[in-house]
C-alpha cells in the first residue's frame, strides 16, 4: 500500500516534469523537419528564381551576348548608362526604353481602371440570386481560361482591319466610315492591346469581389431597403467601403501583372514601339539582338521599377484601408 | 399601384438585358473563333454570325502537321509534370509552414510571396544560362523546371492556409501514436487535403498550359515547342496572309479542354483563386 502511494507520487511528479523536456524534444524534432519538408522547395526556388535573378544583375555589368555567355566582360554600368563623344548611350539614354516604360504605366493603369469598374460590375450581377447563376458565372470564367496567346490571336482576327467583324459592325451601324487598322495605327493598336487584356481579367477582379460581396453582413442591407434608401446610395455608401480590402487586394495583382505584359502585346503587334512594353523591350534586346548585357539592364531596372511600386502601393494603400475604416 | 408594376418589369428587363450581355461579352470571341474554324477557306472573309457551309478541313489540316500534333504531346506533358512537382514539393512545405512554428517561418512566408510577384522577364537571362548549363536548352524538361517559380509559390500558399484550417486534434493524435512527421503527412493529412490540391493543381495545370514568355525563349526547334508558342508562330510567313482558319482551329484545339475544366470545375476554381489572394 505504502510503496505503491510512494510509487505514484515520484510518478506524477515525474510525468509532470517529462512532459517539458519530452515536448521540445519532439518540438525540436518537428522544426528539423519542417526544415527539411522546406528544403526541396526552397531548393527549387534559389534555382529558378534566386540564383538567376543575381546573375541577372550581375549580367546587366557585362557586355555577354546570348551566343557565348562565359565570355563576359565586366563594363560597370556602361548598359546603363554612359557619356561618350558627347552623347550619353546605355538603356537610360534609349528613347525606345522610355517609350516602353510610359506605354506599360499607360497600359497598367487604363487596364486595370476599366477592370475594377466592370469587374464589380459584374461581381454585383452574379452577387444577385437568379435562374442559371452558374451557368453565368462558368460563362464568365472562360476568358480567364483561355490562353493569353489565343486570346490574342481571336481579337486579332474580330479586329482584323478588312475582314474583322468588329469593324463589320462599326461600318453597318455607323460609327465608322472607313475599317480602322486597329493592330497596326498607332493610335489604335494599345486600345486594341487593353481591350483584350480587359477582356480577359476582367473575370479576375469580378471573382474576387464577388467573393468579398457574398461575405457581406445581410442586415445592412434589409434595414437600407426598409429605410427606402437608393440602390445606388446604399452602394456607395455600405458596399463599396466594405469591399474596399479586397478590392485593393485584386487591384495589387492585376497591377503587378500589367506592369510585367508580355504575351498579348508580343503577339497583338509584335515589336511595334507604339505598343511596346518593358518586358518586350528587355526580351527583344536579350534574345532577338543577342545584347544579354544589355537586356539584362533593362531586366534589372525593370525589376525595380515593379518592386518600388508594390512598395509604394501597399505602404500608401494601408493608408487607405485604415482612412476607410475611421 | 400600374406605375410600380411598371417600374419593377423595367428592372427585370434591364437586369436580364444586362446579364445577357455579359454572357454575350465573355463567350462570343470564343464562340466567333468556332465559327471561324469550321469555314471552308473559300468563305472564310465573309463575315457572318453564323456559318452557312461548314467543314472540318482546318482541323484535318493543323493535325495532319507533325509540329502541331508534337506541340500538344510537348504541352501535355509540360503541364502534367509541373502540377507533379508543385504538388509535390508544394504539400511538404505548406506542412512545414502551416503546422509547424518555427523561426524564420514568416521570413519564408515573405520570399515565397515576393517570387509570385516577380516579373518573369527579370529573370529570364539568369534562368537561361541555368539551363544551358543543366543542358535542357530546347528541351521540355528545362520548362517544367523553369515553370516551378510561378506554379510553386503560388501552390505553397494555397496550400498553406489549406492545412492552417485543419484541426490540430488529428495531429496530436498522431504525434501520440508515435508518427513521424512524413507519416502525419502521407497517412493523416493527405487524404484531407485532396480538395485543395486538386484546385491547385488545376490552377498550375491552367498556367502551365497558357505560358508563353519561357517557352517561346527557351525553345528552338518546331518538335520541343508548346501550343501556345505553336500558336503564335502559326501566324509566321507573310504578314498579309495569315493562315486564319488553322489559326482558329488550333486555338479552339487547345481552349477545348480548359473550357471543360473550368465549366466542371468552376468551384473548385473559384475557391482556390480568391484562397491565394485574399489571404495574400
Amino acid at each position: 500500500m505504502s510503496t505503491s502511494s510512494n510509487n505514484s507520487a515520484p510518478m506524477e511528479a515525474r510525468s509532470t516534469q517529462a512532459r517539458r523536456p519530452r515536448g521540445t524534444k519532439v518540438r525540436r524534432q518537428r522544426v528539423k523537419a519542417a526544415w527539411l519538408f522546406l528544403a526541396p522547395m526552397l531548393i527549387a526556388l534559389t534555382l529558378v528564381a534566386g540564383w538567376p535573378l543575381v546573375r541577372t544583375f550581375f549580367l546587366s555589368l557585362t557586355d555577354a551576348s546570348l551566343s557565348d555567355l562565359g565570355a563576359a566582360n565586366f563594363i560597370g554600368l556602361e548598359n546603363y548608362l554612359i557619356y561618350e563623344d558627347g552623347r550619353w548611350y546605355g538603356v537610360l539614354a534609349d528613347p525606345i526604353w522610355w517609350r516602353s516604360v510610359w506605354n506599360t504605366v499607360y497600359f497598367s493603369v487604363v487596364s486595370v481602371s476599366l477592370e475594377v469598374v466592370f469587374g464589380v460590375i459584374v461581381a454585383l450581377i452574379l452577387n444577385a440570386e437568379f435562374k442559371g447563376r452558374t451557368i453565368v458565372r462558368a460563362a464568365v470564367l472562360i476568358p480567364w481560361a483561355i490562353p493569353t496567346i489565343v486570346s490574342a490571336q481571336m481579337w486579332a482576327w474580330m479586329l482584323n482591319d478588312q475582314f474583322g467583324i468588329i469593324n463589320h459592325l462599326l461600318m453597318t451601324v455607323g460609327i465608322i466610315d472607313d475599317p480602322i487598322a486597329w493592330t497596326a495605327s498607332a493610335t489604335y493598336s494599345m486600345w486594341a492591346v487593353i481591350m483584350v487584356d480587359v477582356w480577359k481579367t476582367i473575370p479576375f477582379v469580378a471573382l474576387l469581389v464577388l467573393a468579398a460581396l457574398q461575405m457581406l453582413p445581410k442586415d445592412c442591407y434589409e434595414a437600407a431597403e426598409v429605410d427606402g434608401i437608393h440602390p445606388v446610395r446604399v452602394f456607395f455608401k455600405v458596399t463599396l467601403p466594405l469591399i474596399t480590402p479586397a478590392l485593393m487586394v485584386a487591384v495589387i495583382f492585376r497591377l503587378l501583372d500589367a506592369l510585367r505584359v508580355f504575351d498579348v502585346i508580343y503577339v497583338l503587334t509584335s515589336n511595334s514601339t507604339s505598343t511596346m512594353s518593358m518586358s518586350v523591350y528587355a526580351r527583344q534586346q536579350l534574345v532577338e539582338f543577342q545584347d544579354v548585357g544589355y537586356g539584362s539592364a533593362a531586366s534589372t531596372l525593370l525589376f525595380f521599377i515593379i518592386a518600388l511600386s508594390t512598395v509604394a502601393y501597399l505602404y500608401l494603400g494601408r493608408n487607405k484601408i485604415k482612412l476607410g475604416g475611421d | 399601384m400600374n406605375q410600380r408594376q411598371l417600374a419593377k418589369i423595367a428592372k427585370r428587363v434591364g437586369f436580364w438585358a444586362l446579364v445577357g450581355l455579359i454572357m454575350l461579352y465573355a463567350v462570343f470571341p470564343f464562340y466567333y473563333a468556332v465559327i471561324t474554324s469550321i469555314k471552308p477557306s473559300s468563305e472564310l472573309f465573309r463575315v457572318e454570325l453564323w456559318p452557312s457551309t461548314w467543314n472540318l478541313d482546318n482541323y484535318a489540316q493543323i493535325f495532319s502537321q507533325s509540329s502541331f500534333v508534337r506541340a500538344i504531346f510537348n504541352s501535355i506533358i509540360v503541364a502534367f509534370s509541373v502540377v507533379f512537382i508543385a504538388l509535390l514539393l508544394g504539400i511538404t512545405a505548406s506542412y512545414a509552414l502551416g503546422r509547424v512554428r518555427f523561426r524564420g517561418r514568416s521570413t519564408v512566408m515573405l520570399v515565397i510571396l515576393g517570387v509570385s510577384m516577380f516579373p518573369q522577364v527579370a529573370v529570364l537571362s539568369g534562368l537561361f544560362e541555368v539551363i544551358r548549363a543543366l543542358n535542357l536548352y530546347n528541351n521540355p524538361a528545362g520548362l517544367i523546371l523553369s515553370y516551378t517559380i510561378f506554379t510553386l509559390p503560388f501552390t505553397v500558399w494555397v496550400l498553406t492556409t489549406f492545412m492552417k484550417e485543419l484541426p490540430m486534434e488529428l495531429e496530436e493524435a498522431a504525434i501520440m501514436d508515435g508518427a513521424t512527421p512524413w507519416i502525419t503527412i502521407t497517412k493523416v493529412f493527405l487524404p484531407l487535403m485532396w480538395p485543395a490540391m486538386a484546385t491547385t493543381g488545376l490552377l498550375a495545370f491552367i498556367a502551365a498550359w497558357n505560358e508563353f514568355l519561357f517557352a517561346l525563349t527557351f525553345t528552338l526547334t518546331d518538335a520541343q515547342r508548346t501550343v501556345p508558342v505553336a500558336i503564335a508562330l502559326l501566324s509566321g510567313g507573310s504578314a498579309y496572309e495569315l493562315p486564319w482558319g488553322p489559326i482558329m482551329a488550333a486555338s479552339v484545339v487547345v481552349t477545348v479542354p480548359l473550357v471543360i475544366l473550368v465549366i466542371i470545375f468552376q468551384r473548385r476554381i473559384v475557391s482556390g483563386l480568391t484562397a491565394g489572394a485574399v489571404k495574400g
